[in-house]
C-alpha cells in the first residue's frame, strides 16, 4: 500500500459521507427541491472507479449518483445548491439530484430512467474513437438496470465496436424495495456481460482498494479497446429515497449490511497499514464535515432561480424560443384577433 | 438548380454536409453496406468509411442513445430508425434524453443531432410501418420537428438539420422517395417557415409532408370549380411559424388543415385550434381538420387507400366549405 492515493480515496469516501448527510439534513430542514434524494451512503467503494478515471474521460450516473460526481471533482456547494433547486446549481436549479450534470467534469448527466444514461457512453465512446482520443467513458447504474434491455444494447454496440466504455453496477442489493434475488433469476451479473464479448468481474465494494485495483486494470483495458463491466457489491444503507423506511427489510439484516461500511474498512486498512493515526483520520473526517456543514449553508442562503429561467435552455440561445402562456393569451385576446 | 429525385436530394444533403463537416457521422440499421432501407444511404460507407457511416445491431433505443452521448461529447450524429413506427422502441431516449439534456442540464450541453426516419402509407407496409406519428414528437418539448414535402426541401431541410444546436427529428414519407423535382439554389424559406405552394383567394389549405401533394391535387381540380384555393406547406413543425397561415386565413376566411396522420390528437388538431383562436374574427366557417381514419392502418391497398385523405376528399370538404355543395357521400 503506497502511502497519498489510499489516503485521498478515504478522504474522499469521507466526504462523499458527510455530503450525503448533509442532503439528509436539507431534506429535514424542508430546503430540497422535493423528496427524490437517493443517497449513496454504503457505495463510497466506487471512489475506487473514479480515481481510476482520468481527466478527459467522461461518465452518466443514475440517481443514486452524487457520490460519483463528488468523487470526480464535482463542488460540493454547487451540488447542494442543484439539489436545493438553486439558481447556483450546477443546472441552474433545473435538474436537481437526479439530473445533475457538468461538462467541464465530464458528467454527461445523472438520470431518473433507470439504464436511460447507459447508451450514451457508447456514443462518448464513438466521439473517442473518431476523434483519436484516448478517454473512456464510464457508465454508472445500479442492479435494478440489469434488468433493463437497454443495457443489453449497449453492451452489445461496446462489444462489437470494441469502444473504451466501461459499465460499472453498483449493486447495492436493492432495486426500490425488490431485493436483487426477487428480481433476477441468476445474480451473477459479471458472466452477463462476459457472454456479450465484455470483461466481466465482481469486487467486494466495501473494499475500495479492491475496487481500485480491479477498476484501473478494467478501464486500462477499455483504453485498449477492451470494454469492461465491474460488478460493486455494496449495501444500500438507508431506503430507496428520503420517505422510505425499509419495512422490506429487516433491522437485523440492516445491521448485517452496515457492517459492510467502507469508509470502517478504509480506516482499518490504513492504520493497520501504519498510513495514518487515528488523530489523522478524525482530522480528515472533521473537515470533511465542516466542508459539507459550509455547502449545506451555502445551499440554503442561495437565490432560487428566477421564474423566466424556466423558459432558456428548452433550445439553444438565438434559436425561436417557447412561448410563454401569457404571451399566448395576450395575443389572442387583448387586442382581438391578430394575423 | 438541378432535377433529381427526393431521394437522390436526401442522399445528397448527408453526402455534402459530411464533407463539411467531419463530425457528422451514420448511425442506424441498415445504413452502411446495405446502403439504407430506402436507399437513401447508398454508397457512403464507401465515401466516408465505416467509422462514420456505422452498420448498427437491430436496437433502436441504443441507436439513439448512443447518438445522444455522440453529440454530448461533440459529433453531430444522424441516428436512423427505419420505419418512424419503431420510434416506440426509442421513445425514452428521444423523449426524455435528447429532447430534455439542454434544459435538465441548465444549458449546459445540448444535444445537436439528427433522428432521420420515414412514414406515411403507400406501399401496403400494414399497421406497424405505416404510420404517421409527428404528433409524438410535436408533444415533446425540446425537439425540432422537419417534414419535407418536395425535392427541394429534401435537400434543404437536410441541410439545415444538420446546422441546428438542437435534436431535430426529420420525417421523410415512403411515398414520396421517387418524386422527381428540382433542388433550387437556396431554400424555398428560412428554416421554420412554411411556403406558400399555391396562392388562392377562397380558402387556406395547411398541410405538410406528402399530403402538401395531394392538397395541390385538389386545389388544382377546385379551380376547375371555381374554388380558389391557397396551399401552405409547413415544412416544419418545430420551429412551428403560423403567421403566414395566420395572414392567408385573414384573406380567405376559411381554412383546413390536413394530415395523414390519424386524427384525434394529431399536428392538425394543434394547429386548428391555433388557427381558430388567432382568426376568430376572420372565420366565416369553422376550421376544418381532414385526417386519417382512427384506425390501424390496414395492409389490404383499397383499405390502405381508404383510411387517408385523398385529393378527392380534400375538394369535396373544400366545396362543401365554400359553395355549401355537399358531396355525394355526404
Amino acid at each position: 500500500m503506497s502511502n497519498t492515493a489510499p489516503l485521498a480515496r478515504y478522504r474522499t469516501m469521507r466526504r462523499i459521507r458527510s455530503f450525503e448527510e448533509r442532503v439528509g439534513e436539507l431534506f429535514l430542514k424542508g430546503e430540497s427541491a422535493g423528496s427524490m434524494l437517493h443517497l449513496s451512503i454504503g457505495e463510497e467503494g466506487v471512489v475506487g472507479v473514479t480515481d481510476a478515471m482520468r481527466p478527459g474521460d467522461s461518465f452518466t450516473t443514475h440517481h443514486r449518483g452524487h457520490g460519483v460526481f463528488l468523487a470526480r471533482g464535482a463542488d460540493p456547494a454547487r451540488m447542494m445548491a442543484e439539489i436545493a433547486g438553486k439558481a447556483t446549481g450546477y443546472c441552474g436549479g433545473k435538474g436537481g439530484s437526479m439530473h445533475i450534470a457538468d461538462r467541464q467534469l465530464g458528467h454527461l448527466g445523472a438520470n431518473a430512467i433507470v439504464g436511460g444514461g447507459i447508451p450514451h457512453v457508447v456514443g462518448a465512446g464513438i466521439t473517442a474513437r473518431n476523434r483519436g482520443l484516448d478517454h473512456v467513458s464510464v457508465a454508472f447504474f445500479g442492479d435494478g438496470a440489469m434488468s433493463q434491455g437497454i443495457l443489453y444494447e449497449a453492451m452489445n454496440m461496446a462489444a462489437l465496436w470494441r469502444l473504451p466504455v466501461v459499465f460499472c453496477c453498483i449493486n447495492n442489493q436493492y432495486g426500490m424495495g425488490t431485493r436483487v434475488d426477487r428480481s433476477a433469476g441468476r445474480v451473477a451479473f459479471a458472466e452477463r456481460a462476459r457472454a456479450f464479448g465484455l470483461a466481466g468481474a465482481w469486487v467486494d465494494g466495501a473494499d475500495v482498494e479492491a475496487v481500485h485495483r480491479m477498476a484501473a486494470d478494467l478501464l486500462a483495458g477499455a483504453r485498449a479497446g477492451q470494454p469492461a463491466f465491474l460488478e460493486l457489491s455494496v449495501y444500500r444503507f438507508y431506503g430507496h429515497a428520503r420517505m422510505d423506511k425499509s419495512p422490506y427489510r429487516t433491522p437485523e439484516e440492516e445491521a448485517e449490511g452496515r457492517r459492510r461500511d467502507p469508509l470502517a474498512t478504509a480506516r482499518g486498512a490504513l492504520l493497520a497499514a501504519g498510513i495514518a493515526t487515528e488523530a489523522e483520520l478524525d482530522r480528515i473526517d472533521a473537515e470533511a464535515g465542516a466542508e459539507m456543514d459550509a455547502a449545506l449553508a451555502a445551499a440554503i442562503a442561495a437565490p432560487a432561480p428566477a421564474p423566466e429561467a424556466m423558459f432558456r435552455d428548452v433550445y439553444a440561445p438565438g434559436t425561436p424560443q417557447p412561448q410563454p402562456q401569457a404571451d399566448r393569451l395576450r395575443a389572442i385576446l387583448a387586442e382581438g384577433s391578430a394575423a | 438548380m438541378s432535377t433529381t429525385t427526393y431521394r437522390e436530394a436526401l442522399r445528397q444533403a448527408l453526402i455534402d454536409a459530411m464533407t463539411a463537416d467531419a463530425d457528422i457521422i451514420l448511425l442506424g440499421e441498415e445504413v452502411g453496406v446495405y446502403g439504407g432501407a430506402y436507399g437513401v444511404t447508398k454508397g457512403l460507407i464507401e465515401l466516408f468509411g465505416e467509422s462514420r457511416v456505422i452498420d448498427a445491431p437491430i436496437s433502436e433505443a441504443a441507436i439513439v442513445g448512443a447518438a445522444v452521448g455522440a453529440a454530448l461529447t461533440g459529433l453531430r450524429p444522424v441516428a436512423e430508425l427505419m420505419y418512424v413506427d419503431f420510434a416506440g422502441l426509442a421513445m425514452d431516449q428521444i423523449a426524455n434524453q435528447a429532447a430534455k439534456s439542454r434544459s435538465m442540464f441548465g444549458g449546459q450541453m445540448g444535444v445537436p443531432m439528427v433522428l432521420r426516419s420515414q412514414g406515411g402509407t403507400g406501399r401496403s407496409a400494414a399497421a406497424q410501418h405505416s404510420q404517421s406519428l409527428e404528433a409524438w414528437f410535436l408533444h415533446t418539448p425540446g425537439l425540432r420537428l422537419a417534414m419535407p414535402a418536395t425535392v427541394s426541401d429534401a435537400y434543404h431541410l437536410l441541410r439545415q438539420a444538420l446546422t441546428q444546436p438542437d435534436p431535430v427529428v426529420f420525417l421523410e414519407h415512403k411515398g414520396l422517395y421517387a418524386l422527381k423535382g428540382e433542388v433550387g439554389d437556396a431554400p424555398d424559406a428560412p428554416w421554420g417557415a412554411p411556403a406558400i405552394r399555391r396562392a388562392g383567394s377562397d380558402l387556406t389549405l395547411v398541410a405538410w409532408s406528402r399530403m402538401v401533394h395531394e392538397s395541390l391535387a385538389a386545389a388544382e381540380a377546385l379551380a376547375g370549380a371555381g374554388v380558389s384555393a391557397e396551399v401552405i406547406d409547413l415544412r416544419c413543425l418545430n420551429p412551428l411559424d403560423l403567421g403566414p397561415v395566420f395572414a392567408s386565413v385573414a384573406r380567405t376566411g376559411r381554412a383546413m388543415v390536413v394530415t395523414e396522420a390519424a386524427l384525434t390528437g394529431s399536428a392538425a388538431s394543434e394547429i386548428a385550434a391555433r388557427i381558430g383562436e388567432h382568426c376568430f374574427d376572420w372565420l366565416e366557417e369553422p376550421v376544418l381538420r381532414i385526417g386519417g381514419e382512427d384506425i390501424p392502418i390496414p395492409v389490404a391497398p383499397a383499405l390502405e387507400r381508404a383510411a387517408i385523405p385523398t385529393a378527392a376528399l380534400i375538394a369535396d370538404a373544400a366545396r362543401w366549405l365554400v359553395h355549401r355543395e355537399a358531396p355525394p357521400w355526404a
